[in-house]
């Protein structure tokens, strides 16, 4: 009885369909055929397993908030140590101390980085972008990502300035930051290049 | 073996469900969360099972004596049998600030940058995608360190910074095949999706070798603590480089030197060099019973047991000495020893009562054996001080046995 309704219905939703289709011009058929495709080709880009969406570049460019060595990815904006000051006291002071050497649960901002376990006097940090970069992504901890490209360039530059990188009258900006040379750049032993799963060790990178 | 002050999660937990949950709600709003806590139906203790309450099996934070710390919590390797570390004892060493609750249903994971085509996962479609499941350990680059803890004394406190799971999910070479890396892609940028946006630089062959997009952890969902709803493993390397939260992957042609990995898990050495990027974590055994802090019940026989692990691939052997290194005996290896996985040893010895110094050494399938301490310390060309404070030390470990059967660390 149920089957029997069942292929009933199914029937009646076949010949509907088939009229529908009689009745309407071709082109219309088309058009929905491509839309269709089109559809199916945005969920489904993976060439093997047809999984995943592809992303729209306005999408990824909204996420994609990594700034490598040579700061290609930086964003338009500006700001100074003196700026900076100004944004340190209201939006970073209260965890890492008015001059910026910290308190008992936050670590101080000069010098700047973990240097460990032989301290080194001076900002461990090998290039300026990983300050910006991490400001940006990280900072303020109670507020993370909400500093404006502005911001962060003053930010930057005043925590630069109190390490003694750079003057406080400095301008960081996309061309200038890149350029900041960082006092313990190249006393870092080459980062392994070419790793493979059969090298040994190099040493000297290990106890 | 030990004697333990009663569980401060058991005495929780005997205050019954309602207790529990509002126990959970208060560590959340500690930990400052927004994002309200997915609806499930609630777990009674029967729903999800509980250990026995004469157990007391729990993470320990150096210096505090409670679970609930935060921020630093080390696996008891001491209390553990076998090679696999149930979920809820994995170790957990904070560097986001905060755990964060994540809806899988809106978790995605991107992959773009030098490929020819980006693509975005849901979570239930990665899912879909050839699934492996595999036994790898993790060990935070700054485990080991050799006076950890209030006495620099138990096996927890200074090497628990290591666990061992079995891993589920899709390798991470099939979804950079599936968005096709360009020919100039040399590295990975990986991201996660918390407080700080985690990130860390790995190598393209590394990442195209074995490293896992992981969902599943012994079984299970992996845990929040573990990266909830996916993380990465990457086999062998210091667990840093394990992003959790994995949210985003770009494919790059160097590394980003990223705060976590050039400014804040650096080493220098004394002559004013800078180590970064030291990936593979080198061979290391330590036997956990009998260990630090523990006292041996009477003269007689009493089984040596440990663990042994390497970034190098599989253990080899691992060498017992009972006389502070003098001579060392070859220990069993219990069955499976699993590449990039927790490595069980025993060796059946018999305490006469006299003063002893336990200790291990292991030997990787590369031939690269475990150093004493002031081997390591030749090698680096440093005082063994060096090591308080340094990262990826992995010298062997002397147990002191006294005749009144107290095991100390002999190590100084």
């Amino acid at each position: 009885m149920d089957s029997f309704r069942t292929r009933c219905s199914k029937r009646r939703v076949r010949l509907r369909t088939a009229s529908v289709a009689r009745r309407k011009p071709p082109y219309v058929l088309l058009a929905a055929a491509l839309a269709i495709l089109a559809s199916v080709t945005a969920l489904a880009q993976g060439p093997t397993y047809q999984l995943g969406r592809s992303p729209s570049s306005e999408e990824i460019k909204a996420r994609d908030i990594a700034i490598s060595p040579d700061g290609k990815e930086l964003p338009p904006g500006r700001g100074t140590a003196v700026e900076g000051a100004a944004i340190y006291t209201q939006k970073c002071a209260a965890c890492h101390g008015p001059n910026a050497t910290g308190s008992a649960l936050h670590r101080g901002l000069v010098p700047l980085g973990n240097a460990k376990p032989v301290k080194i006097g001076f900002s461990l940090v090998p290039y300026a972008t990983t300050v910006w970069d991490f400001i940006n992504r990280a900072m303020p901890q109670t507020r993370p990502g909400s500093l404006t490209p502005d911001e962060v360039y003053a930010v930057t530059a005043y925590v630069l300035y109190r390490n003694d990188v750079i003057k406080e009258t400095d301008v960081l900006d996309a061309t200038s930051l890149p350029k900041v040379r960082m006092p313990n750049r190249n006393n870092f032993l080459p980062v392994q290049p070419e790793w493979n799963a059969k090298a040994k060790r190099p040493f000297g990178y290990y106890p | 073996m030990g004697s333990h002050s009663p569980s401060r999660r058991r005495q929780f937990l005997t205050g019954g469900v309602g207790l529990a949950g509002l126990v959970m709600a208060g560590v959340r709003s500690l930990r400052g969360q927004t994002a309200a806590p997915p609806q499930a139906a609630p777990k009674d203790l029967l729903a999800y099972g509980q250990p026995s309450p004469f157990d007391n099996t729990i993470r320990r934070a150096p210096g505090a004596g409670t679970a609930l710390a935060d921020t630093a919590l080390m696996t008891p390797l001491q209390d553990l049998d076998g090679i696999i570390t149930p979920s809820g004892l994995h170790f957990l060493m904070d560097h986001v600030k905060g755990i964060p609750d994540l809806d899988p249903k809106q978790h995605r994971l991107l992959l773009h940058g030098m490929v020819d085509r980006p693509l975005e996962f849901t979570l239930d479609e990665l899912k879909r995608l050839p699934a492996v499941s595999r036994i790898h350990f993790l060990e935070c680059n700054a485990n080991s360190r050799p006076l950890r803890g209030a006495n620099g004394e138990s096996v927890q406190l200074i090497h628990g910074r290591t666990s061992c799971s079995e891993w589920t999910g899709v390798l991470l070479s099939v979804l950079l095949k599936e968005c096709g890396v360009k020919k100039e892609a040399s590295w990975i940028v990986a991201e996660g999706n918390e407080n700080n946006k985690y990130t860390m630089s790995i190598p393209l062959p590394k990442a195209m070798d074995d490293t896992l997009v992981a969902y599943a952890q012994n079984g299970e969902p992996v845990r929040p603590h573990q990266g909830y709803p996916l993380r990465l493993v990457v086999p062998g390397w210091e667990a840093i480089r394990s992003v959790k939260w994995l949210t985003r992957i770009d494919v790059v042609d160097r590394p980003y030197m990223a705060w976590h990995e050039s400014g804040n898990n650096a080493d220098t050495r004394p002559d004013g060099k800078g180590l970064w990027f030291r990936f593979q974590l080198g061979p290391k055994s330590v036997i956990t019973r009998p260990s630090g802090g523990q006292r041996l019940p009477g003269h007689g026989f009493c089984e040596i047991t440990g663990l042994a692990w390497t970034g190098g691939g599989a253990v080899r052997k691992v060498e017992i000495s009972t006389d502070g290194g003098r001579t060392y005996k070859e220990a069993e290896l219990q069955q499976p020893v699993l590449r990039y996985a927790h490595t069980r040893f025993r060796f059946p010895w018999r305490w006469n009562g006299e003063e002893a110094v336990l200790q291990s050494r292991c030997t990787d399938e590369r031939g690269e054996v475990q150093p004493t301490i002031l081997e390591a310390a030749k090698n680096l060309g440093v005082a063994p001080e060096y090591f308080y404070d340094a990262d990826h030390f992995n010298g062997i470990q002397p147990w002191r046995v006294t005749r009144d059967g107290l095991i100390q660390n002999a190590l100084f």
